[in-house]
């Protein structure tokens, strides 16, 4: 079948999103619409003494004016974290209040103060700027590793030297004996640079309020509109479930940054109940690097110990995680579950123990964004073992040999038990491709032209589909990670799956529909996938942590299971044949080995004429299915990176790329090989380009594309990707995941190849011109003390 | 930001002094300003219109005059809200020394900006206040030119 499991299907939704007809939340126009925009606090730390918002509300066309005093004392709640951590002394992590808007006390640069209502978006922002605020400024805490120090500012009260939690992992006697026994100790110290997520539609929604039944709307760009409308519900009391639907339509990028329920929707959907008028905001570029939540910010120390062959023996790791102003809902798993459990990466490490200590500052919050923890583990132990082997003199990629994993399920001192994989063949797989053993010739050559030609390795391994939900809930998760599916097949035999999955880029709509074409043969035009929307799809976790295929596919799997079932008992009921000779391929239902055959449409059809079903058979054709994975499913890779740096300028150009990753089964190669593509330009883009700057009074320098440099076309050189395939046996179809592999693996195999072009490892993320050529002259500078 | 810098004006020191507590000199000096009343005999309100990079904004502020010391220093500071476009606050050490019939002024600046401001518009600051501080002085300058003919030469 040319649709099914496997093909290189064109994606469906692409042909409305590149003509323009993707419909967005911004494109949802309300036929009562009034529009909002925020006062923003412009310190980052400051007491709010005054509110007069006189003029604004003089101005012709402004509704309302409303502020954080009000919104609270209208019993709307404080925003909560997903997911409670617990500190290795016991107790449980502190963290400091989030009112949905500022009641007493801004905390960072963009904090919201008030909500205007306005005619239009326009007059929304000038009345907001004739909302005239008084503060008391205060001395602000910015960075993560001054934020536990005694002179910092306390951020929240409640939370003691800024210190969220304090939390360990790993077996610290075990570590603490072996590292003292290593023949070999390498110690690095890194940053994990700050990251604005930068989706390509800002963030929006639009708030509607229906009096006479007292229900609201909310359509909004998440990533996860049930747990959106939970949260909202549960949390916010914003309104009981049943009066609250949530629609996410096409979403425009997330990276994870639309995970969260941010201070904007509840109070649109508050205002829009305070005004009697639907209420739309639409985030500009300049709120968006502001206030969408950004990613990564760590500050690391990690020692491994090696024995005299190079095997490792134990892995020491210390990290502080700025996690900002306010604990956003994944901010702290993302720190922790998804970071501390990575540690042993591809490698058999038979001791590993480390401590995260969370901490606020007068940032924006930080939570999950493409990789969520994986990237911050692959950077620290990829640069680790690039440091150990040059200081041990051995070749990298043999000593990630010597330490590789090499038997499934392999039990990690740290929590997961990796599935399946082989990664000596990936990295055979990426060595060939990158023709390795050129490597040297194409260096000499470079050198003639005045560049500096490096190579840089990168291996990973990562966990998608954070599973299972007991497993999960035992180590403080708020919610269940299972996922929902719904197969409807429609009385003409097209068919409808509905899933708790969001697809904002992912091209669910082509992937889900070829396990409904693989499954009965049919066209993948005849099935359409519904999602986003609370009252269509009854619940679901949503889109993150590359969980749609393992565990979201695996919920439609499990769905279609039942309904080919069914449909066999009825063809084998109208065919007159036994269920167990039915065989449902091409469109059709046959009687292996006859020519007797139904048409699939014949098959619907039957089931909701309901004139000749088996006897007792409910009528229609329509299962449902929850999927909870027994575990997650691990994805690796082997990536190699090949650059030239200008040893006069700094600058650093990609020549070349290689992926081989494992996946496991693989629907759809062609959709595959984009996040593929589109991860590791995000991973070069963190390696090189990009990283928010704060100042020391906690004034946000990077506001805009002039400062703040994403990846361009012309930064990336075309991509060599390949696959090899250990299919995870934790789901139906053996998938693995693969949103978020090229994020996680790229960035030091980037940075890897730099240190090796110029021979030095003193060298940060984003390696900008200026950052290599630092590095570079303090590198020749002992050589010219000689 | 730290700025320092010094400037050399043709004019007595007396003459600069006063000049310099003169708020219509400083109304017609100061680029973009366009209103400026002194509140008390050491403060001063001030608005000035200011575009920086592509910040354009209307800054309302409040100076003060500390550690005056007549004709040879004192030290100015302010802080001007520009609503949206941020805000920006600092102060500088000014003092003149007579150098003949000529005065040398030197200052010492330290300012921030927040808001806006510093997220679009700070890899712009310095130039930006250099090129402000160098249209200021020759203002100053020219005024002093012109209402002090005889002295010019």
């Amino acid at each position: 079948m040319t649709d099914g499991i496997g093909a290189r299907v064109a994606r469906k939704e692409d042909k409305r999103f590149i003509t323009g007809k993707g419909k967005y939340t911004d494109d949802i126009r309300m036929e009562n619409q009034a529009y909002a925009a925020f006062v923003r606090s412009p310190h980052a730390s400051a007491k709010v003494t005054g509110i007069d918002a006189s003029a604004a509300e003089a101005m012709e066309g402004v509704i309302a004016v409303h502020t954080g005093p009000e919104l609270k004392a209208d019993g709307i709640g404080d925003i909560i974290t997903g997911w409670a951590i617990t500190s290795k002394d016991g107790n449980p992590m502190q963290c400091g209040v989030w009112n949905p808007m500022v009641t007493e006390f801004a905390r960072y640069v963009g904090d919201a103060v008030a909500i205007v209502v306005a005619e239009s978006q326009d007059l929304a922002r000038r009345a907001a700027e004739k909302v005239s605020v008084s503060y008391d400024e205060l001395p602000a805490t910015v960075f993560a590793d001054h934020a536990l120090e005694t002179d910092a500012h306390q951020v929240h009260e409640n939370v003691p030297g800024n210190l969220i939690f304090n939390w360990e992992i790993g077996d610290e006697e075990k570590t603490d004996a072996a590292m003292s026994g290593a023949h070999h100790v390498t110690q690095i110290d890194i940053t994990n640079n700050r990251l604005s997520p930068n989706a390509m539609e800002p963030r929006s929604a639009v708030a509607v309020y229906d009096e006479a039944e007292d229900h609201y709307t909310l359509y909004t760009t998440s990533q996860n509109p049930h747990v959106a409308r939970l949260v909202l519900s549960a949390f916010y009391q914003v309104a009981p479930e049943h009066k609250l639907r949530v629609i996410a339509p096409d979403v425009g990028g997330g990276f994870g940054s639309k995970i969260y329920i941010y201070p904007e929707e509840i109070a649109c959907l508050w205002a829009s109940m305070k005004t009697g008028r639907s209420v739309k905001w639409t985030s500009d570029r300049s709120e968006a690097f502001m206030t969408d939540a950004h990613g990564r910010d760590h500050v690391t120390t990690a020692k491994m110990g090696f024995d005299a062959d190079g095997k490792i023996v134990g892995f020491h790791v210390d990290t502080i995680a700025n996690i900002g102003a306010y604990v956003s809902l994944f901010a702290t798993a993302t720190p922790t579950y998804l970071y501390g459990t990575l540690w042993s990466g591809t490698y058999d490490i038979p001791a590993i123990y480390g401590t995260v200590r969370a901490v606020h500052t007068n940032t924006v919050p930080v939570d999950a964004y493409r990789g969520a923890g994986r990237p911050e583990a692959t950077y620290m132990i990829e640069r680790m073992m690039e440091t150990a082997a040059r200081e041990m003199g051995m070749d990298p990629a043999e000593l990630r040999r010597r330490n590789f994993v090499k038997e499934f399920p392999y039990q990690t001192q740290v929590l997961l038990q990796y599935d399946s994989g082989d990664y000596d063949a990936l990295l055979d797989m990426a060595q060939d491709a990158a023709n390795v053993s050129g490597f040297a010739a194409r260096k000499a050559e470079a050198a003639g032209r005045g560049k500096l030609r490096g190579i840089g390795y990168s291996t990973f391994v990562e966990a998608c589909g954070l599973a299972p939900s007991a497993a999960a809930g035992s180590l403080g998760a708020g919610v269940g990670l299972w996922e929902s599916a719904e197969v409807r097949v429609n009385p003409v035999g097209t068919v409808e799956v509905l899933t708790g999955c969001h697809s904002h880029g992912q091209g669910h709509e082509t992937t889900f529909a070829q396990l409904v074409a693989d499954r009965f043969g049919l066209p993948i035009d005849s099935v359409s996938i519904v999602h986003g929307d609370t009252d269509k799809v009854q619940f679901g976790m949503g889109t993150y942590g590359s969980r749609s295929g393992p565990v979201g596919m695996s919920a439609v799997m499990k769905a279609l299971d039942k309904v080919e079932i069914k449909a066999k008992q009825i063809a084998a009921h109208v065919l007159e044949a036994s269920e167990v000779d039915i065989v449902i391929e091409g469109g059709e239902a046959k009687v292996a080995g006859t020519d007797k055959t139904m048409g699939w449409h014949e098959v619907g059809l039957a089931a909701y004429t309901a004139h000749n079903l088996p006897e007792g058979m409910e009528p229609g054709l329509k299962e449902t299915s929850f999927f909870d994975p027994v575990n997650f499913s691990f994805p690796s890779g082997a990536l190699i990176c090949e650059v030239e740096v200008d040893p006069d300028t700094g600058v650093t150009e990609i020549v070349q790329f290689t992926a081989a990753d494992d996946f496991g089964t693989i629907i759809n190669p062609m959709i595959v090989e984009g996040q593929v593509h589109g991860g590791i330009t995000q991973g070069i883009g963190q390696a090189l380009h990009e990283g928010v700057v704060y100042d020391d009074s906690g004034q946000l320098l990077t506001g805009s594309y002039m400062d703040y440099q994403m990846p361009r076309a012309a930064d990336v050189p075309s991509y060599t990707v390949s696959h090899g395939c250990t299919p995870s046996p934790n789901n139906p179809l053996g998938l693995k995941g693969c949103g978020e592999a090229g994020a996680i693996g790229a960035p030091p195999a980037v940075i890897n190849a730099i240190i090796d072009a110029i021979g030095t490892d003193n060298l940060q993320m984003p390696a900008t011109p200026q950052a290599v050529w630092t590095a570079l002259q303090s590198a020749k500078m002992p050589m010219a003390a000689e | 930001m730290d700025m320092t810098g010094e400037y050399r004006i043709a004019a007595p020191r007396d003459v600069v002094w006063h000049a310099l507590n003169d708020e219509d000199v400083l109304r017609a000096c100061i680029p973009g300003c366009t209103e400026l009343e002194r509140t008390s005999d050491t403060e001063l309100s001030a608005i000035v219109v200011q575009k920086i990079g592509p910040v354009r904004a209307k800054f309302a502020g409040d100076v003060e005059l500390t550690n005056i010391n007549p004709p040879a220093s004192y030290t100015i500071q302010g802080e001007g809200s520009g609503g949206v476009a941020g805000f920006a606050k600092g102060g500088a050490d000014v003092t003149l020394a007579a150098d003949g019939n000529e005065t040398i002024l030197s200052y010492v600046v330290n300012a921030t900006v927040g808001g806006k401001l510093a997220q679009i518009g700070s890899r712009l600051i310095d130039s930006t206040a250099r090129k402000l501080a160098a249209k200021f002085f020759d203002n100053f300058q020219a005024h002093l030119n012109e209402n002090q003919p005889d002295k010019a030469g």
